[in-house]
Parts: C-alpha cells; sequence; structure tokens
C-alpha cells in the first residue's frame, strides 16, 4: 500500500480538480431546473465512464509494457505540459485564473434562460443534457488519469481508489456547503498536477523509447522537483514581465491580451 | 454523419494537443529522436526528452505572451 500511495495522491488530486468543475456543473443544473433530472443526467454519464474505464482498463493492461510506457508516456507529457502552460499564464497573470463561483453565475443564468421540454423520459431535457455533458467532458479527464497512471503501475485498483475518494469527498463537500466550491486554490491544484504529469509523462515516455534512468525509478525524485522548479521559475519571469508591461502602459497590454489565445 | 466525425475529433484534438500543438509536436519528435539515439547510436539518451519538454513549454509560453499564436 505505501508504495501505492504516491499513485492514489497523484490521481486523487488530478481527479478532485475535475470533480470540482464537474460539481459546479451540476449544481448550477440542480439548484436552478430540478434534481431528478439533474441526477439521470449524472447516473447516464457516470455509466459510460464506468464503462469506457470496464472495456479500456483491462484492455491497456495487456499491452507490452514498452509500447505502453511509450505512448501513454507521450500522451501524459503532452497533455501535462498543456496543463503547465495553462496555470502558468494564470498564475502569470496573462489568462483569467479559473473561478468556480462565476463558472457558477454563468451556468446558472443560462439555466434559467433555458425552457423546460421534456424529453425521452427526461422532465427537464436541459438539466439532463447539461449535466450530461459536464459530468462526461470532466469525467473523461479522470478517466485518461486512472487508466494512465493505473496501467503504468500495473496497478489500476490503486489508481481507481485514489479517483473514487477524490470524487467523495468533493461530492460530500458539494453536499455540505450547497455552493460551488470557489475558496478551494484550484490554479495552485492544476499547477501541481501539471507538474505531476509531465515529470511521469517523461520518465515512462524516455523508458518507453528505450532509456535507461540514471538511479531507475530514484531518476523520478529528481525529475518531479526540476519539473517543480523550471515551471515556478517560468511562472515568476513571466509574472515579472507581465508588470512591466503593465506599467508600460494599456498599448502594452492589448498586445499581450491578443498573443494569449485561451 | 461528417459533423458528428469532425466534432468528434476536434474534440479528442482539444482533449489531447491542447491550445498549442507544436508541444505535441516537439514531444513527439524528442521521443523518436530519443530511441533513434538509444537504438541506432547506442547512446542513453534520457537527459533528451526532459529538455525537449522544458524548451517546447519556454518557446510556447514566449509565443503565448508575445501575440505570435
Amino acid at each position: 500500500m505505501t508504495a501505492a500511495l504516491p499513485l492514489v495522491l497523484t490521481v486523487f488530486v488530478a481527479c478532485a480538480v475535475e470533480a470540482i468543475e464537474a460539481l459546479t456543473i451540476v449544481l448550477a443544473a440542480g439548484l436552478t431546473r430540478q434534481w431528478r433530472s439533474t441526477f439521470q443526467g449524472m447516473a447516464a454519464a457516470l455509466v459510460v465512464l464506468a464503462a469506457i474505464v470496464g472495456v479500456l482498463g483491462p484492455t491497456i493492461t495487456l499491452l507490452p509494457l514498452t509500447a505502453l510506457r511509450l505512448v501513454v508516456g507521450a500522451l501524459l507529457a503532452i497533455f501535462g505540459l498543456q496543463w503547465l502552460r495553462k496555470a502558468i499564464l494564470r498564475a502569470a497573470g496573462y489568462k483569467a485564473l479559473h473561478d468556480e463561483a462565476s463558472a457558477y453565475l454563468r451556468e446558472v443564468a443560462a439555466a434559467k434562460a433555458a425552457p423546460e421540454v421534456a424529453k425521452r423520459g427526461v422532465s427537464d431535457w436541459y438539466a439532463f443534457t447539461l449535466t450530461f455533458k459536464g459530468v462526461l467532458l470532466e469525467g473523461l479527464e479522470v478517466v485518461f488519469i486512472v487508466i494512465t497512471f493505473g496501467g503504468n503501475q500495473h496497478n489500476l485498483g490503486a489508481a481507481v481508489v485514489g479517483a473514487a475518494i477524490a470524487v467523495v469527498v468533493v461530492t460530500v463537500t458539494g453536499i455540505v456547503v450547497r455552493a460551488p466550491l470557489a475558496k478551494v486554490p484550484e490554479n495552485a491544484l492544476k499547477f501541481a498536477v501539471g507538474i505531476m504529469l509531465t515529470s511521469f509523462g517523461t520518465f515512462w515516455g524516455a523508458e518507453g523509447a528505450g532509456v535507461t534512468w540514471p538511479g531507475n525509478d530514484a531518476a523520478l525524485l529528481v525529475l518531479v522537483p526540476v519539473v517543480a522548479v523550471v515551471s515556478l521559475g517560468c511562472a515568476a519571469w513571466l509574472r515579472r514581465a507581465h508588470r512591466v508591461n503593465t506599467a508600460a502602459g494599456p498599448q502594452a497590454q492589448v498586445s499581450q491580451a491578443e498573443g494569449v489565445t485561451s | 454523419m461528417l459533423r458528428a466525425l469532425k466534432s468528434f475529433g476536434a474534440f479528442w484534438y482539444d482533449f489531447v494537443i491542447g491550445d498549442d500543438w507544436h508541444v505535441a509536436a516537439i514531444v513527439v519528435a524528442a521521443l523518436a529522436l530519443t530511441a533513434l539515439l538509444v537504438h541506432v547510436a547506442g547512446v542513453n539518451a534520457w537527459w533528451l526528452l526532459p529538455l525537449a519538454g522544458f524548451a517546447a513549454l519556454v518557446w510556447s509560453l514566449h509565443r503565448a505572451t508575445s501575440g505570435k499564436s
């Protein structure tokens, strides 16, 4: 169990971030529209996600380890670098911080404006589809992380446990506070997850390509802090540049904003 | 049907590749080069992928904040 702890923790943090985003959508649909259709949409999405894990999980563990590490490592490294890129741009002020409170207000406004239509045995089709899409999209990221981390470590069970704890903790907290979890430092969590995904992806990808890491698995103990230091360095560098450009005047800010596409 | 396929492809492209395809291209190229160095030249190039990843990140951030992407 001790050996599986880093795996459980990594999956837990990554999945908690996604669960918080899904919770915002579920609360917006449930509190604004109706809970019955919201739960139906959530249940339908969870069935689809369970089916994906049920099919892909056992299949991925049958692949040869080298090929698995190469493909999964590449995907994780790409995925992790994209998370880091967004987290650094947010930390430096080039991109707005992800704010669950304003995301919730946007969803509520859209939910209030939509008409209530019954369809295919569901009394509120809008609440159903909003929840289904939200939970499915956020859940796909959870599934991706669970399958890649669990498959690579040959411990799908531990990865599923980490994800399940995250979903339960976020759901229970959401039920207790009955509001989006706006106080959770989401960007810091995403930053940490980006560092873990990039580090593990780099480690497994390079192993899959045939390299032998100095110190074998212990190389991760160096790789994770190095990725963290480089990422924090990038955030500090961009934060300073952003301050200098902001002080230089609105013209510089406009040209910067045009450069940040997402 | 075609539209559904297009949106399915667009979803997976956005899901995996994200905002800057250059990052994905650099990672894939670095992995291919690593495999070549290991299997053809006999060089244990463990350092190549981390360096390529850092370079891709810095370059992508520079492009995003200087109006080039």
